[in-house]
């Protein structure tokens, strides 16, 4: 096979792993969306947030340390334990609940029946709440983030690809991981959603809120665990990319390449998230690959906007998104 | 006692239909105008004008731009930061392409490019709504900024990247350039506020703004009744994008004289004046000022207490204050989600009444 067409299929391989670690962030939107209409600003930030409270918590870091050596003129660092990565997890997961319970209860039970642009605004206030909050907690230096996850090349389709075409193919272990933690938790989240109690009542909701009130559905009991699997993705999406590229502010960013796959994929569509989530990332992955260097490169910042918006214009609703009927 | 139409007698036509049609406010109005032209000129210094006259009165222009769209005709848009960058990059290209052309005029064409720019990203907008446009909006954010850091034209094949304002005189005083005085660049700044600002009030309170209005509150019943949604959306985005490119024009040649594109108007930017939009009160050219001056004033005053007083580290007072300043965009949006000009017209109602209770 001629070059040019195997570095394109291996442009084209690790555009569908990026794509899916897209989809992982646009999933956390989408659940959110769906069952409060609530279209959260503040996923990126929750994954990046999330990510710091693991870290922190596994090096045993003292929350606050840089401000209460501040105000007080004490010299605070770790509490000198290290935790595992399963213990670290589990006690984010804990965290993530608290601030599920926290965001419900505090902002979004009090913005019930606000117009949508209200809502959204103010989970773009959350954003900047909780960047300033994991920055406060625990400090704003680039972290390492290592759970135990394998990383580096694959040797096994290095050498397979290898053999078949005389040039092996560069694929992240981590990566694969990532695939397959991603399609673990999709499916988990169908099963949820169709078989379990609360998933049912979670529909519910999403469907018609006044209506699943008036059969006896708590809607802050669901509100509060939306927000948390929102929080649990998130905490997903956050180990995955801060394994992959180190815990810093440029996590959050994550978020806002997450929107043109929603756009792509429609809102309220769980399906949806994904395929955008991969069209997304093989997409730009090619177009860099292909035109980038003939425009001066570093189009990727760009090109999933754009994308979005040229389908937009041909389908409003998104690949997935119910349509819009409107009425007068 | 004193805030009320009772004995206002209007005799005309005009009279009927002025701006501020109750006194008071009409004296409140002269009031504003006499101390910002004709005493905060004398009394300004540097440190002011730096740190908050001409960030407020530039960050206003681009407020009441946007307000327009989002407040008044509802298309929210993520794209003032790019828009900012057009009228910036226009002006930039004008003052060294026509150094002979006072820079008056160069701003007032960026504005203008940066309308034509406007519409064409605000094209979709017929086609798409709500969130799927301020999505869509996001391209023209992530491209514009693109566009101007890699095509060399933009910034004259400068080593940098950078763009630099060369001075430029209006009527023998410098305004943009190193050798500017507080005063000048103020007043500069002003005219066009005022003019923006007198501007945007008479627009939305006429034909054109009852049009964008309708739209805002529901597009097709607005169609039934007679209003083009095509002529109406883009010329709310014409006349908003105009004026954020007058403020981006002001931003970069008047208040920093050098820009990164990337780093001044980025899209934090973009987010930051629909904050101010948002704090002032949607739909009200009054609140586009008072969510400027907040979200301009805040800052300075905790780093003020912070750094200043209590001695803390930078970094930690800058934390707090992108903390705080998300936790009152919270506070504001669950205490009073139509933002400060509606506390001000609450204000006004209890003055009406004042000193009676009914």
């Amino acid at each position: 096979m001629p070059d040019q067409l195997l570095y394109a299929m291996e442009v084209l391989l690790n555009g569908l792993m990026a794509g899916v670690l897209y989809a992982l962030v646009a999933l956390g939107f989408v659940l959110i969306y769906k069952a409060s209409g609530i279209f959260n600003y503040a996923q990126g930030v929750m994954a990046l947030f999330a990510a710091m409270t693991l870290v922190g918590i596994m090096e045993g870091q003292v929350p606050f340390a840089h401000l209460i050596n501040a105000a007080f003129g004490t010299d605070l660092h770790v509490f000198g334990w290290q935790l595992s990565g399963l213990i670290g997890i589990l006690l984010t997961a804990v965290v993530m609940v608290v601030m599920a319970w926290a965001v419900n209860h505090l902002i979004f039970r009090h913005l019930v029946n606000q117009e949508p642009i209200i809502l959204f605004m103010a989970t773009i206030g959350l954003a900047y709440f909780m960047e300033g909050l994991g920055d406060l907690m625990w400090g704003a230096d680039i972290k390492k983030l290592d759970v135990g996850l394998p990383q580096g090349i694959n040797g096994w389709i290095d050498t397979t690809t290898f053999d078949a075409f005389g040039y092996g193919f560069f694929i992240d272990n981590l990566d694969i991981w990532a695939t397959v933690i991603a399609a673990i938790l999709v499916i988990a989240l169908m099963i949820f959603s169709q078989y379990s109690k609360q998933g049912r009542a979670l529909r519910a909701v999403a469907d018609d809120h006044q209506a699943a009130l008036s059969v006896g559905i708590s809607l802050n009991f669901i509100w509060v665990l939306v927000w948390s699997i929102a929080g649990f993705v998130a905490l997903v999406a956050g180990i995955m990319w801060g394994t992959k590229s180190g815990v810093q502010f440029s996590l959050s960013l994550i978020a806002l390449k997450a929107l043109p796959v929603l756009m792509l994929g429609g809102f309220t569509s769980i399906p949806g998230a994904i395929v955008g989530g991969l069209i997304i990332g093989v997409g730009e992955k090619l177009f860099e690959f292909a035109i980038g260097p003939m425009v001066g490169g570093a189009t990727e910042n760009w090109f999933a906007y754009v994308l979005a918006l040229v389908f937009l214009v041909f389908r409003p609703q998104g690949l997935f998104g119910e349509r819009l009927i409107e009425r007068v | 006692m004193l805030y009320r139409e009772a004995g206002d007698f209007k005799t005309s036509y005009e009279d009927d239909s002025q701006t501020f049609p109750i006194r008071f406010d009409r004296l409140a109005f002269y009031a504003a105008l006499v101390v910002a032209f004709g005493i905060v000129p004398f009394v300004i210094n540097d440190y002011w004008a730096n740190a908050v006259a001409l960030p407020f009165l530039i960050y206003a222009i681009a407020a009441i731009g946007l307000n327009i769209l989002v407040g008044f005709c509802g298309q929210v848009s993520l794209g003032t930061g790019g828009f900012m960058a057009v009228g910036a990059y226009a002006t930039y290209k004008l003052m060294t392409a026509f150094p002979e052309v006072n820079i008056f005029f160069h701003v007032l064409i960026a504005g203008g490019i940066t309308a034509f720019v406007g519409v064409l990203f605000g094209l979709p907008s017929l086609r798409i709504k709500g969130f799927y446009l301020a999505v869509a909006t996001l391209a023209a954010q992530f491209f514009l900024v693109w566009l101007f850091n890699r095509v060399p034209w933009f910034y004259n094949y400068s080593a940098s990247g950078q763009i630099s304002a060369p001075e430029r005189t209006v009527v023998g005083v410098p305004v943009t350039g190193p050798h500017t005085e507080a005063w000048a660049t103020y007043l500069f700044c002003l005219v066009f506020l005022a003019g923006s600002a007198l501007i945007a009030r008479n627009l939305t309170r006429g034909a054109t703004g009852r049009k964008w209005m309708a739209i805002r509150d529901m597009d097709i019943a607005a169609e039934i009744i007679g209003v083009n949604p095509l002529r109406a959306k883009l010329s709310a985005f014409a006349v908003s994008s105009f004026f954020i490119g007058i403020a981006g024009a002001l931003f970069f040649s008047v208040y920093l004289g050098a820009v990164e594109v990337g780093e001044a108007f980025g899209i934090n930017k973009s987010f930051l004046v629909l904050f101010m939009v948002i704090i002032g009160g949607l739909g009200r050219i009054f609140g586009s000022l008072a969510g400027a001056a907040f979200l301009v004033l805040l800052p300075v005053l905790l780093k003020n207490t912070l750094v200043g007083t209590l001695g803390w580290p930078t970094d930690l007072a800058a934390h707090l204050e992108i903390m705080i300043v998300g936790a009152l965009i919270i506070v504001f949006l669950v205490a009073e989600p139509h933002g400060l000009a509606q506390l001000w017209r609450l204000t006004k109602e209890k003055l009406r009444l004042w000193p009676f209770p009914h």
